[in-house]
């Protein structure tokens, strides 16, 4: 297989797997940014894989699937809205049940539906005249689907919403200064229940991606961690998603690149690589003067700090 | 500020012991109740699960012997969690440092060649040594650079999970058996002796409850206990008194990291006498520790107690995945619904809602 | 019917109880249209509650807010900006992330949709800016700016809601004079223009300059409301106090003795990276109190830190007792027996979920008698608690007491307990008497001058610049973090000090 046509297949591969981590992230990063640690984003991913596979076997309509999905890591996300806002209590056990407590029912539930083949997947799209552009052609327009065109989207529209809105100026003051906020007659706790809806909301979309598009199939624990690499990633997109989209992609190539490597590169260092690579580049950036210059702001956003005031 | 007229809300500074027990169990009981409801969506009458687990954790000699022996971890575990707890350190990777202690531990069996007598000792210190040092790492991390530990500590445990895979499939690699790949067997004097007839490794039970009274002496009655203290309540106010952060927090990861350690020794040198895959190790021991001290609020005297709830809870999901064919992920249900309700009921330990009769 | 008309506000009856306390207790005031009210008390008089009362952000108990002569219901800040009620709180709520312009248009909605106009935004926002002579760039991040231009900006975010009631608590604490007069002006302009205008403050001088009219409060009720012709200090003191306030302490004459402390050169980094301290050098002797004023933010609590080993200087010496200290940690300082009275009492100077006998020994657990080895002495740590209580009489129920469930002043007489008992020849004493009742104020300010009188050497870093002129015996201005001056106490001129805390450098002799 020759360089480039082994860059463009990873390349295209990591969009694909890219696509669930991306999606997670950027409903994390709205969540974090509104002043909310959610910790249970791998509970809701997977309990939104469950209801969007079994909603789709049955239904035979991939789409509700990926829509109760959403439904479901929003209804699941309520929950843990509810007990980090309302009841003020401490954000990370909270999300740490919630996502035991995902695991588990889809575990439970999830028994039988094992193995069960989907009758219709998301369908491939492949545009054939943008396919034709040179190296970015077969990557992003070959066999991918809706779902990742949309999240890609997604990605500018909510960078533009946070930083040149109204709204986004608002769930800004909320993560940073809740207590200004406030003050000039800002709903605080509904704009972080409204933001960790959407992180639920997103999350369950990409749960119901992976069981409905990526595999497509039910497992059990399927998610496999794709929940924590987001909160990972969150941290080091600077709660920008911009920065958000480019680590998705980069940790999608590194697992991709776990299989592909085999022969070369025990897989599970590459599988370790993400968790490891997080790790490092939070030691890199911790020093930068960005950091720094900015101040207290940059420590607010440490997840376990804020939200108690 | 009040909201409507006719009820007041006050805020308690502080909780008695006995409310805080009475909340607890509300917490308990609530959880039991939500679970109740999944087993009649299952089909399955609630009160008739209950007795089966109930008769099944503890009812029987076989029960009970599953019970401790699945306490044993949860009690290392979170006895060294409360410690991290007290000082404010969220070390969510107890997982990952019992795996690494396991490690150490198979390490020493399959390939030190120490005589008898030194074998076992000798797995119990690499075992803490390697808890430990997998503990220290998110500890320095977080005072030199400030890193969260919560991130940290969650990361190390998946390369932890990973570190596992490769040494089974690749430089330790034993015979491998349906599909599963473990290492070989240790010898014979590498294996902790057992209570006749169960699988309770009875010396790491002991060290267990040693442990939890040594740590629960050491808060109290120590100048480091003293420091925890006072850096987990106001680390400010610890700066002020020159007690050393990071002095402090590479001691409470030390402890805690090398006695989930001692729990992962306990695991593969008393239960399965060699190195497996890392989810047939720990069934999730290192975050169920973190309900166990949690519940036990940070108290490592209670931990005893809490740790063979949870114990109990564990041998129940056992009974119940072989009686009632439900999946053993029951037990996670449990789990978050009891942690859930925890944090749910502390509201009632902050706030007095006291009901006035007004005109 | 009473007549309301010409009354801006009228507040009546207004009830506001805490736990413990009744903040407001059936408090009546009236406000003209077009006048500078001064709200005058002191710390805990109810000032800043009645005013978060008219502001929405508490609900009174009892009694109703009228404004321009219709009764109205403040059940927020946002329902107070409505009824175009605007405050400036003393504590600014920016968020430092954001840029100006973002912070002025925080919670507003324009109905131009979610979308942001910025560039019809900031053309608004420029026209009140330069009618009010109140610039500032508007893209700049918050936190880049100094105080003063904060203040500017909490101005104009209530001109942009287009206030016609402007409720200002303490808004000088942070400004030197000069930006004071600044302000002042303002203020009057603003007026001229028909807005009403509540001046929070406790400093009598303020009063006099600024005010229409002022009203007293005390302990939760007023005391009288006066026209300016009618007021002159001490009046306003008795009121305040209800009592005559003596100006000056009964205070022994000075007894010089060895030289203590020895600072040369010193330049200290403040959190953001920024220069809070240069070229900052002086000397303090044994048996006397150098008082330290400046305006907040001038490196008064960088330098405090740096004599209990809290910060690191980048440059520069410090001698104690001719033994250098310069960087060194806070335990070595704790060792060398450098007491430490610290401005934040809770945040810092007490854990307040342990019990006060824990935390009379905050500092000295790692010594015989509290503790050998690794083990703690916890009957000698009981006795040291009984003593200490005694001593200070620190009202408690018990010694196993929770600190948190102290008084503010008793908390200051546990953090006083344990900072002297052991007879420290440095005292560092930041705001001790803030927020303090009258009673406890002069408790605390008479352990300080019974440990001058003892040859202690005080530093004693304090807003109040009154209680500098009472205590100490030498004064030392503060201004951008350089020393502007060293006056002698009894014969400064409070004119001068004031130049020195703005800027200007004293010309003449320093002591």
């Amino acid at each position: 297989m020759s360089w480039e046509t082994w860059i463009i297949a990873t390349l295209s591969r990591s969009i694909v797997y890219g696509t669930p981590l991306l999606l997670g992230t950027l409903g994390e990063i709205y969540a974090e940014r509104s002043g909310v640690l959610n910790l249970g984003v791998e509970g809701m991913m997977i309990m939104g894989a469950y209801f969007a596979f079994t909603t789709a076997y049955i239904t035979g309509n991939p789409w509700l699937g990926i829509l109760m999905g959403a439904v479901v890591g929003g209804a699941f996300s309520l929950i843990h809205a509810f007990t980090s806002v309302t009841l003020k209590a401490n954000q990370v056990v909270s999300g740490l049940s919630l996502t035991m407590l995902g695991l588990g029912l889809s575990g439970v539930l999830g028994r039988g539906w094992e193995g069960k083949p989907l009758p219709a997947s998301l369908p491939k799209i492949t545009v054939s005249s943008l396919s034709k552009i040179p190296f970015l052609g077969p990557i992003l327009f070959e066999g991918q689907n809706l779902i990742v065109y949309l999240t890609i989207l997604l990605v500018p529209l909510l960078w533009y919403i946070l930083y040149r809105t109204r709204i986004g100026i608002t769930i800004r003051s909320v993560g940073e200064s809740p207590a200004t906020a406030d003050s000039l007659g800002i709903n605080v706790d509904r704009v972080r229940y409204i933001c960790v809806f959407l992180g639920g909301i997103l999350a369950g979309v990409a749960g119901g991606y992976l069981s409905v598009a990526y595999r497509p199939a039910w497992t059990e624990g399927m998610t496999a961690g794709t929940g924590w690499i987001v909160i990972a990633l969150t941290i080091f997109a600077f709660w920008n998603p911009a920065y958000g989209m480019l680590g998705a992609y980069l940790f999608a190539a590194l697992y991709h690149l776990s299989y592909r490597l085999q022969p070369w590169v025990s897989p599970e260092l590459l599988k370790a690589m993400p968790y490891i690579f997080a790790i490092l580049v939070l030691i890199l950036v911790s020093r930068g003067t960005l950091q720094k210059r900015m101040g207290a702001p940059a420590a607010l956003a440490l997840p376990y700090t804020r939200g108690e005031e | 500020m009040k909201r409507r007229v006719g009820f007041n809300v006050e805020r308690i500074p502080i909780a008695s012991g006995r409310l805080v027990f009475f909340v607890s169990l509300l917490a308990i009981l609530a959880a039991f109740v939500v679970a109740g409801i999944f087993f009649q969506i299952y089909g399955v009458s609630p009160i008739k699960a209950y007795q089966l687990i109930l008769r099944g954790s503890l009812g029987s000699r076989f029960g009970i012997a599953e019970t401790v022996r699945r306490t044993i971890p949860l009690l290392l575990c979170g006895v060294g969690l409360t410690i991290a707890f007290r000082a404010l350190f969220w070390n969510i990777g107890a997982e990952g440092q019992l795996l690494m202690g396991a490690v150490a531990a198979a390490g020493v069996a399959l390939f030190s060649g120490l005589p008898v007598p030194l074998l076992l000792p000798a797995m119990f210190i690499g075992g803490f040594i390697g808890g430990a040092a997998w503990g220290l790492i998110p500890a320095i991390l977080k005072v030199m650079l400030g890193l969260n530990d919560v991130i940290t500590t969650l990361m190390m445990n998946y390369i932890a999970i990973y570190f596992i895979e490769w040494l089974i499939h690749g430089p330790w690699k034993g015979p491998t058996a349906r599909g599963f790949a473990y290492t070989d067997t240790f010898p014979r004097s590498a294996w902790l002796p057992t209570i006749y007839g169960t699988r309770i490794h009875w010396p790491t039970l002991v060290l267990g409850l040693v442990l939890a009274v040594i740590m629960y002496l050491m808060v109290t009655r120590t100048r480091s206990g003293f420091e925890i203290r006072v850096i987990g309540e106001n680390p400010n106010a610890a700066r002020f008194a020159g007690i050393s952060q990071l002095k402090t927090a590479l001691l409470v990861m030390l402890i805690s990291g090398g006695f989930a350690g001692l729990a992962g020794v306990g695991e593969v040198a008393g239960i399965h006498q060699r190195l497996l895959g890392p989810t047939n190790i720990s069934m999730g021991y290192g975050y169920t520790a973190i309900i166990v001290a949690w519940l036990a609020r940070r108290n490592p005297l209670a931990v005893i107690v809490t740790s063979l709830l949870f114990g109990a809870i564990m041998t129940g999901g056992d009974v119940i995945k072989v009686s009632l064919g439900l999946p053993f992920q029951l037990i996670n249900v449990f789990n978050g619904l009891i942690l859930f309700f925890l944090i749910g009921s502390e509201i009632l330990l902050r706030y007095r809602i006291s009901f006035l009769l007004r005109r | 019917m009473d007549n309301s008309e010409g009354y801006a506000i009228e507040l009546r009856g207004i009830v506001k109880r805490f736990p413990g306390v009744v903040a407001n207790d059936g408090i009546d005031l009236k406000v003209r249209r077009g006048e500078i009210h001064c709200l005058l008390g002191e710390n805990g008089a109810g000032k800043t509650t009645l005013m978060r009362v008219l502001y929405g952000l508490y609900r009174p108990d009892e009694g109703e807010i009228i404004l321009n002569g219709q009764p109205v219901q403040m059940t927020s800040p946002r329902a107070a900006l409505n009824h175009r009620v605007g405050m400036v709180h003393q504590h600014f709520r920016l968020v430092p992330t954001l840029s100006v312009e973002e912070n002025i248009v925080l919670g507003l909605d324009e109905g131009s949709g979610p979308f942001m106009n910025f560039r019809k935004t900031r053309e608004k926002i420029s026209v009140i800016a330069n009618e009010y002579g109140l610039s500032v760039d508007l893209q700049t991040k918050v936190w880049q700016l100094t105080v003063g231009q904060q203040q500017r900006v909490e101005i104009l975010k209530a001109l942009y809601r287009k206030v016609n009631i402007l409720i200002m608590d303490e808004p000088t604490s942070v400004l030197t004079p000069q930006e004071v007069d600044q302000l002042f002006s303002t203020l009057r302009t603003l007026v001229d223009d028909g807005l009403t205008i509540i001046f929070i403050t406790h400093k009598l001088d303020e009063v006099i300059k600024v005010s229409d009219r002022v009203t007293v409060l005390r302990k939760g009720k007023v005391v009288e409301t006066l026209l300016t012709t009618e007021m002159d200090k001490p009046t306003l003191a008795r009121l305040m106090v209800g009592r005559e306030v003596v100006f000056r302490l009964e205070k022994s004459p000075l007894e010089q003795r060895e030289k203590l402390l020895e600072v040369n050169d010193l330049h200290v980094l403040n959190d953001r990276g920024l220069s809070a301290l240069r070229g900052v050098s002086f000397d303090l002797f044994g048996g006397e109190i150098l008082g330290v004023a400046g305006v907040s933010g001038n490196g008064q609590y960088e330098l405090a830190e740096v004599f209990t080993g809290l910060r690191k200087s980048t440059k520069g010496r410090v001698f104690l007792a001719k033994k250098e200290v310069t960087n060194c940690s806070a335990r070595e300082m704790n060792n060398l027996k450098v007491a430490h009275i610290p401005a934040e009492r809770i945040k810092m100077g007490i854990v307040p979920a342990l019990s006060i006998r824990e935390n009379l020994i905050l500092k000295k657990y790692r010594y015989f008698p509290f503790s050998y080895r690794e083990f703690l002495n916890n009957k000698e740590i009981e006795e040291n608690a009984h003593r200490a209580i005694s001593d200070y009489q620190i009202a408690a129920p018990s010694c196993e007491t929770p600190a948190k469930l102290l008084s503010g002043g008793n908390i200051q007489k546990v953090i006083l307990a344990r900072e002297l008992s052991e007879n420290p020849s440095l005292i560092v004493a930041v705001h001790p008497t803030y927020g303090l009742d009258i009673g406890a104020t002069e408790q605390v300010r008479q352990v300080l001058l019974a440990q001058r009188e003892r040859g202690a050497a005080t530093l004693l870093i304090s807003e109040d610049l009154e209680e500098i002129m009472t205590l100490s015996d030498r004064i030392m201005v503060l201004f951008n973090g350089e020393v502007m001056g060293i006056l002698d106490a009894e014969s400064a001129a409070i004119e001068e000090i004031g130049l020195m805390m703005a800027g200007t450098r004293h010309q003449g002799e320093e002591l």
